[in-house]
């Protein structure tokens, strides 16, 4: 895999955080703040896919649209291609969406109801490029048949299509330009597995071909394990470890990866012994998140330090960041 | 053969597709009553504009002068179009009731001797001209003004929702009586536009204005969902601008909000409009719409009802169909409805 560090990193996010306010209230008391994403860095470095995971709730989406500045970050930096995008406005970063692009979840969502399919696709082009009329209906249906649609599916409306051809749209509109890096958002979560399974490897395809550097967002973690070259691993807002995908998943660091882990159902029958580790309790609130080591309520190795003083992200030599006072939870 | 590959397109691929507008004008082909509804309003538009005709080929009356001594022939027998009342006191006169056959005075006359089948054609113009027009002025002003507010935000929603609510704190006739009052008595200059007092404008503008907020704060909630929808963060991904997002993506999905007030504003309109000229702060006499035939009958109420009662059934049946077919028009463009008997 090429996932070999290169000059610079594509995208750099450097104690990343993105604060949402509560309940608008004249009086302080009653306002709450949820800290959807607390001061998460990340290096996305060119030709490599990031699988990002975590269970529902955890900030993997609100991260997504942090990355891509679909939203206004709370405090941190981020960079991409070197440039500072944190504090720009969304018209300073019209230029750079040619090379970051989003694609969505849900595509039913994603794509306007009321707009042939050939029309969403021609919007990159509208506005980004130049282009005459024939130009554009022949770079859609390039586009089309690029993620295997026929390119006569442009005269139709997204409500015409099943849900795996509707995201194959998205893929195709986020691919339009050629960018960098595509940010996918749970791309797959809302699809049948056998189609699910067709994404990947479309995914997969466009990378090699166009190069592309994804940041794939997902909870299930034999997707991210498929596609990922390296992951990253949320937990209430915040990275708890991240490192080459084999690595991860073989031998965890930090305990709520083992458990996520072990969550995942075995086909093997006789592996089906290996240990599980069944988290007690639920998310806590991100409005009041615990103290010291966000995971210390549910985590089976905590101790009165995991109490107390929240764990950095630190190298364990392996290539591997983990955020806990007691590693070696696999 | 069953089809292995579950993500293959499974209609066949056509030229022309069924897109949503495509659909929802099906489903109102498919709908009985608001073809019903859509027919009448059709009739009464038709013969509204056909006014003149029937005042020159059937009545051969004047319906704005008076014709107090006139006389006409029926059945041989001439006879006066204002009879001395016989009944009660016998005080005044009686104009003639309905001959209930084509020609003068189908409907009677009312108390000025004019033809009531005419005047009521003729008023039906009015009335169809100033709801319309009226109805227009009011989308137009609602459309910008809520999709405005809703699009930009911050403080130009707080200013413009604010001014929106003076206007909704008003009781919608006292706001049109004040305004008719105010504005009737004399002309009104607008920019290079002059309205006299007493032309159709003035009640096209007046209506127009007063149900404003009632269009507007729908518009804006639309809107303000909209600006939530993914599409839009999808196109603010894309790079689009403020602009290009609020014609391409906002904009055709409110036109369907749009449509599915017309037909409803149009029967406010109406009853608005008439009720305005019942009293008088309307359309100006001589000039006929159906709620100054209702108040010229209201005199006759006793001795000739149908003076009050053939305009005051135009209205109800011209509101009821409007009615119907906005039912039918919501329906056919709400896509979780499927179309009716199917």
């Amino acid at each position: 895999m090429n996932a070999l560090p290169r000059e610079r990193p594509l995208l750099r996010a450097g104690d990343l955080s993105k604060h949402y306010h509560v309940g608008r209230s004249v009086f302080p008391a009653q306002r709450r703040t949820v800290h959807a994403v607390d001061t998460v860095s990340l290096d996305i470095w060119p030709g490599e896919t990031l699988g990002i995971v975590g269970e529902s709730g955890c900030g993997k989406s609100t991260l997504a649209r942090c990355l891509v500045r679909l939203t206004n970050i709370t405090s941190g930096s981020l960079e991409f291609e070197g440039r500072d995008i944190a504090d720009a406005s969304q018209r300073q970063l019209r230029p750079l969406r040619r090379q970051m692009q989003m694609v969505f979840q849900d595509p039913s969502a994603s794509l306007n109801p009321r707009r042939r399919v050939g029309d969403l696709l021609a919007d990159p082009f509208r506005i980004h490029e130049r282009l005459s009329a024939s130009e554009m209906a022949d770079r859609v249906a390039e586009l089309l048949r690029r993620v295997e649609l026929s390119p006569e599916h442009a005269s139709r409306y997204p409500h015409e299509f099943s849900g795996g051809q509707r995201q194959r749209i998205g893929i195709a509109r986020a691919l339009a330009l050629r960018p960098r890096l595509i940010v996918a958002d749970e791309p797959v979560s809302a699809l049948d597995v056998s189609i699910q399974a067709q994404i990947v490897n479309l995914l997969a395809d466009l990378r090699e071909e166009f190069n592309l550097t994804y940041v794939f967002i997902a909870h299930d973690l034999s997707v991210v394990r498929q596609i990922s070259t390296r992951v990253a691993v949320m937990y209430l807002g915040s990275i708890v470890e991240s490192g080459p995908t084999d690595l991860v998943f073989a031998t965890p660091a930090h305990h709520y990866t083992a458990a996520l882990r072990s969550a995942v159902p075995i086909p093997c029958v006789d592996r089906a012994r290996r240990s599980r580790q069944v988290l007690k309790g639920d998310l806590p609130s991100p409005m009041n998140p615990p103290s010291g080591c966000r995971f210390h309520t549910r985590c089976p190795a905590s101790t009165s330090i995991c109490r107390n003083e929240r764990p950095l992200l630190q190298s364990i030599g392996d290539g591997r960041l983990v955020a806990c006072h007691h590693p070696g939870g696999g | 053969m069953v089809n292995v590959i579950a993500d293959q397109p499974t209609v066949p691929v056509r030229r022309a597709t069924a897109g949503p507008w495509r659909t929802a004008w099906r489903k109102l082909k498919g709908d009985r009553s608001a073809v019903g509804a859509f027919g009448v309003l059709v009739v009464i538009v038709i013969a509204s504009l056909a006014a003149p005709l029937y005042a020159q080929y059937v009545s051969h009356t004047d319906p704005f002068a008076t014709n107090l001594n006139g006389e006409i022939v029926i059945g041989g027998a001439t006879q006066p179009v204002l009879q001395p009342s016989t009944e009660g006191l016998g005080l005044g006169m009686t104009p003639i009731g309905p001959t209930w056959r084509i020609g003068p005075y189908l409907l009677g006359a009312d108390n000025q001797g004019r033809d009531v089948a005419a005047r009521l054609l003729y008023g039906g113009r009015d009335s169809l001209l100033i709801s319309g027009a009226a109805a227009v002025l009011c989308l137009v002003l609602a459309t910008f003004l809520g999709v405005v507010s809703g699009f930009f935000g911050g403080i130009v929603d707080v200013g413009l929702s604010r001014i929106l609510d003076v206007l909704w704190a008003f009781p919608i006739f006292l706001l049109a009586i004040s305004l008719s009052i105010v504005l009737i008595a004399q002309s009104i200059q607008i920019g290079p536009f002059e309205i006299r007092s007493g032309s159709l404008w003035l009640p096209v503008f007046i209506i127009g204005i007063v149900y404003v907020p009632y269009v507007a704060r729908p518009i804006r909630g639309h809107v303000l969902t909209l600006m939530q929808a993914e599409f839009v963060t999808a196109a603010i991904g894309l790079g689009a601008s403020p602009w290009r997002i609020l014609l391409r993506d906002i904009m055709p999905n409110v036109v369907t909000r749009i449509i599915v007030f017309v037909p409803l504003i149009l029967a406010l309109n109406m009853m608005t409009e008439s009720s305005l000229s019942f009293l008088s702060i309307g359309v100006q006499p001589p000039d006929a719409s159906w709620g100054t035939i209702i108040q010229d009958g209201q005199g006759l109420l006793y001795s000739r009802p149908i003076v009050a009662l053939a305009p005051g059934l135009a209205i109800v049946i011209t509101v009821l169909a409007l009615n119907i077919l906005g039912d039918g028009v919501r329906d056919a463009l709400d896509p979780k409805s499927s179309p009716r008997g199917v």
